[in-house]
């Protein structure tokens, strides 16, 4: 994980945080290509208006023996700790993954098992994903989408998949090309993470439920000491 | 007067030896060994042997009262408790009646520890709904509560059926049910109902990092407080805590590994990150005491340190080696954790301090007009 840093105006200037999830496993990886496209066409989106941002990477590759170690003992590593609290409390997140054999990569979907249920309601999320053909690019619509939308995510109607022969690839023939799929996506989310307040928000993960008493339910009313 | 309580817990694992043959320990084995472990723990000077309860293998665990009534007829000293007592699948009509038995044979040395189970079915196998978890344990503790305060409860809840001129036998020894300690791992509910009632509160504090319980001890001492019962330093905190003691550090690490690979929580993790990251200390009696002397600064001042007993199927001789250790630690480690301790924090409650406690506040809600009248 690299550490945040802001791009853009600073001082008085409105800020806004991006957490990006790379599950690209080469080096160089085309899914954290695609992933940085997408941050820059989002930032580029958010600086016109004079909104800072401060990104977050989190290349899961990173974090691949601690994720592991975190589904056996139900406790994340402080690294990755780090990482998972970047994401959980960014104002929005782009999120990238290779398709292997009809959907996500598994250590991506590790990661997102080992997410707390909650914690990413409510995130402006930019799903993309790489492949060898575009013929896999609906596994962003089957499996990408509803895992979000599972967690309460809000997830930008565009998402962007990237097979191989993209990167070299304008378009035509009625279909957009890479470059302006990316720019309709980044769109997308700028504009909720505009109005997000989520890296303000603070939350207590030991908040009671409402409505829960600890006495038990008694005829003769509340407990009281004899 | 001890400030302070040290000893085991058992959660009754059906293991093996991974360093013998490999063959699977047997009950009888097992059971029979842990009554001897619990008996030397009392013979090493531990203040306390608890045992758990579970209804699946490769446990064998399923009745604490059994097993504490075998053990409080073969000590004398030690106090008894568990770790757990289902609060959610068991009937509290039955919690009140056995361990109010048990309080008796064990004359006063008996508390108990509540617990929601952590094997899933088992909530179905007993007739309940794991959704209900918490509810369960909120009903069926405030049942037990009035079965074990007053002689004759009239009672209806969502769980069972109502209960109308019901008095549980036999009645709390000397009129003071035992001590009730509440543990939770994850649920904020559960640290405000032991705050609500000044019941104790548990954190297992093992397998997990130190820091993931800090939050709930500290939630159950300013609830503590909010109810009124003292100050939030004036709680009663229990810890669990998870050593393996030899006296050179690399014969320890070196003895443990094959444990620790066979073990439950062990397998396909590093032993050096999960000594690092949670309380389970392997190592020399000095590094063992400086971990543990440390646990204060995390937590505050507390009253139970709870160490795991044998969940690694260590053979009879290795876990008895571990308790003569603990038996040799425990005065340093008391001393350690009694020097600085303020004055504010009370000794953890026994029977015997609870019923002078009690008699000492009938005496006080006496008016002095009527004392005077008499």
């Amino acid at each position: 994980m690299t550490a945040p840093q802001a791009y853009g105006s600073t001082g008085d200037a409105v800020t806004r945080k991006l957490a990006v999830v790379s599950a690209g496993l080469g080096v160089p990886s085309s899914t954290r290509l695609l992933a940085d496209r997408l941050v820059q066409a989002s930032t580029d989106r958010l600086h016109v208006e004079g909104i800072a941002v401060e990104i977050t990477v989190i290349e899961l590759r990173d974090h691949a023996m601690a994720i592991t170690g975190n589904l056996l003992n139900g406790f994340a590593g402080p690294e990755l700790e780090s990482a998972i609290e970047s994401l959980t409390g960014a104002d929005g997140a782009i999120v990238t993954t290779p398709i292997f054999t009809t959907s996500y990569s598994g250590l991506f979907k590790s990661f997102v098992d080992v997410i707390e249920p909650g914690a990413l309601a409510g995130l402006a999320v930019l799903i993309g994903a790489t492949g060898g053909t575009e013929r896999h690019s609906l596994a962003l619509d089957y499996a990408m989408r509803p895992l979000f939308t599972y967690h309460h995510a809000i997830v930008v109607p565009t998402s962007v998949y990237a097979a191989t022969g993209d990167w070299g690839n304008a378009g035509g023939n009625g279909a957009a090309g890479l470059a302006e799929r990316i720019g309709r996506a980044a769109t997308e989310l700028a504009a909720l993470m505009r109005g997000s307040t989520r890296s303000n928000e603070v939350h207590d993960p030991f908040a009671i439920p409402a409505g829960f008493g600890p006495a038990g339910f008694s005829p003769t009313g509340p407990y009281s000491r004899p | 007067m001890t400030a302070m309580q040290f000893g085991v817990f058992s959660v009754g694992y059906l293991d093996q030896d991974p360093p013998s043959t490999g063959s699977v320990v047997r009950e009888k084995e097992t059971i029979q060994e842990t009554l001897l472990l619990a008996q030397h723990a009392e013979e090493v000077g531990l203040d306390v042997f608890s045992f758990g309860e579970h209804h699946n293998p490769p446990f064998f665990s399923s009745s604490p009262p059994a097993v504490l009534a075998y053990l409080a007829a073969k000590t004398s000293r030690i106090q008894l408790t568990t770790s757990t007592t289902l609060i959610t699948t068991n009937d509290p009509v039955k919690i009140a009646e056995d361990y109010a038995l048990v309080q008796h044979l064990a004359e006063g040395r008996l508390d108990l520890m509540l617990g929601r189970g952590n094997t899933g079915p088992v909530y179905p196998w007993f007739g309940k709904d794991i959704r209900d978890g918490i509810p369960l344990a909120v009903e069926n503790y405030g049942l037990l509560r009035r079965l074990w305060d007053e002689d004759v409860v009239d009672w209806e809840g969502r769980f069972r059926s109502p209960l109308q001129g019901f008095t549980s036998i036999p009645r709390p020894l000397d009129g003071v049910p035992p001590f009730v300690w509440h543990a939770s791992i994850r649920s904020p509910e559960i640290a405000e109902q032991a705050a609500y009632y000044g019941d104790g509160f548990f954190a297992n504090n093992i397998f997990w990092p130190a820091k993931h319980f800090q939050p709930l001890v500290s939630l159950y001492r300013q609830r503590y407080e909010h109810y009124g019962h003292g100050t939030a330093a004036q709680a009663i905190v229990g810890l669990g805590g998870h050593v393996f003691i030899r006296p050179r550090s690399q014969d320890a690490k070196a003895e443990f590994l094959p444990y620790f690979r066979n073990s439950s929580f062990g397998r396909g993790v590093s032993l050096e990150s999960f000594t690092e990251q949670t309380p389970l200390t392997v190592g020399s009696p000095q590094e063992i005491i400086d971990r543990y002397a440390g646990m204060r600064d995390l937590f505050g001042d507390y009253h139970r340190q709870l160490f795991l007993l044998n969940l690694q199927g260590m053979s009879l001789k290795v876990s008895m080696e571990q308790l003569d250790a603990l038996g040799e630690i425990v005065p340093v480690l008391r001393k350690e954790l009694d020097r600085g301790r303020p004055g504010e924090v009370p000794d953890i409650p026994t029977h015997a301090s609870r019923v002078a406690s009690r008699d000492e506040q009938h005496h006080l809600s006496v008016a002095p007009a009527e004392v005077a009248s008499r």
